[in-house]
């Protein structure tokens, strides 16, 4: 058993380093938006009530005169679709948060979810951790972005200091921790990573992850072993134990 | 320090719906069986969606490629934050470089 604080120093340590990703990202942001004319109040009410970073960092490439509202709020739902498929897979292991989910998705990014995945490989899910990491992400994008539309102009090639690969990087050494042997995993890995790779080449959008995703499942399910002979096995497990 | 209206008015649709996509997410789980094929597909979608969103990326270009691959490597021994800094760095020198 975890106590909260041990799960609250977790979820700091869990957190840093997709905040030392994030906030040059969200500098970004608010420097975008202060070129299309967004100000600093709008740019944190964009980024408290949306709250999901390459959707509003899209939205400010998008943004004209007259706002295009119909195409912004479309394009957010299509951006974080992935969300809903996200969401469905932490779902029953946050299931113990009771009304607390409804915050819990608000607060649901890229980055909370896979750090939550990842601890939920070796430990359930406690609620300190989830909102260590998920609020502490959330203020400092707030901070950030809204520094961006202040400072943002002296951060113009961020990419010249290699910081645009923090974030796969991340997600490399996470997508790592989820590995369970190639006869298993490997089939998921191979089907995602072809099709998200396919689809980015001749689709445009962010459909290529939807479509990875689909594919890497699809992977799973035709070359999971039947249901039958595992629950045998757990049986025999428990009758041996 | 203004907000103007209809741009307030767009930032709430999109919240609304990005918000729906988060909310929808967890509701459909609530309904959906806790074993056969459905729990496989749920259990084979962190690494799924982690790799979907990574692999666009690496096949970038071969200063990604390499990148990434040094990343891969390092991350099976050095902790998070110090795979970052190591793939940032090998990023930045790449281009530095080659660039």
């Amino acid at each position: 058993m975890t106590t909260p604080f041990a799960d609250f120093r977790a979820g700091l340590i869990a957190v840093f380093p997709t905040v030392a990703a994030a906030v040059p990202f969200a500098l970004i942001l608010g420097q975008q938006a202060t070129e299309k004319g967004l100000t600093p109040a709008e740019m944190l009410a964009m980024s408290s009530i949306v709250f999901a970073g390459s959707s509003q960092l899209i939205a400010v490439g998008l943004w004209s005169t007259p706002t295009p509202v119909a195409a912004l709020a479309l394009m957010a739902l299509l951006v974080n679709l992935r969300h809903t498929l996200m969401g469905a897979s932490l779902s029953g292991k946050i299931a113990h948060f009771g009304r607390w989910r409804y915050l819990a998705a608000f607060l649901l990014t890229d980055e909370s979810w896979a750090l939550s995945e990842r601890r939920a490989v070796d430990r359930p899910i406690s609620r300190t951790f989830y909102f260590t990491v998920a609020l502490t992400m959330f203020v400092f994008w707030q901070v950030a972005s809204v520094l961006g539309t202040v400072f943002g102009a002296y951060l113009k090639h961020p990419e010249a200091f290699g910081l645009d690969f923090a974030f796969p990087a991340i997600f490399i050494a996470l997508a790592l921790g989820f590995w369970k042997g190639a006869r298993r995993t490997g089939p998921v890995l191979v089907a995602s990573a072809v099709a998200a790779v396919a689809v980015h080449a001749t689709v445009p959008g962010a459909w290529y992850v939807i479509a990875g995703a689909l594919a890497g499942i699809a992977a799973a399910v035709i070359t999971a072993p039947r249901e039958a002979p595992a629950e045998t096995l757990d049986s025999l497990g428990e009758a041996t134990r | 320090m203004t907000i103007d209206p209809v741009n307030f008015a767009a930032i709430l649709a999109m919240g609304v719906l990005t918000y729906m996509t988060r909310i929808l997410g967890f509701l459909i789980a609530d309904r959906l069986p806790k074993s056969g094929p459905v729990r496989v597909a749920l259990d084979a979608l962190p690494p799924a969606v982690l790799v979907a969103v990574i692999a666009p990326i690496v096949m970038s270009g071969p200063i990604e490629a390499v990148a990434g691959l040094a990343v891969l490597v390092l991350a099976l021994r050095l902790p998070l934050i110090a795979t970052v800094v190591a793939g940032v760095a090998t990023a930045a020198l790449l281009r530095l470089a080659f660039l």
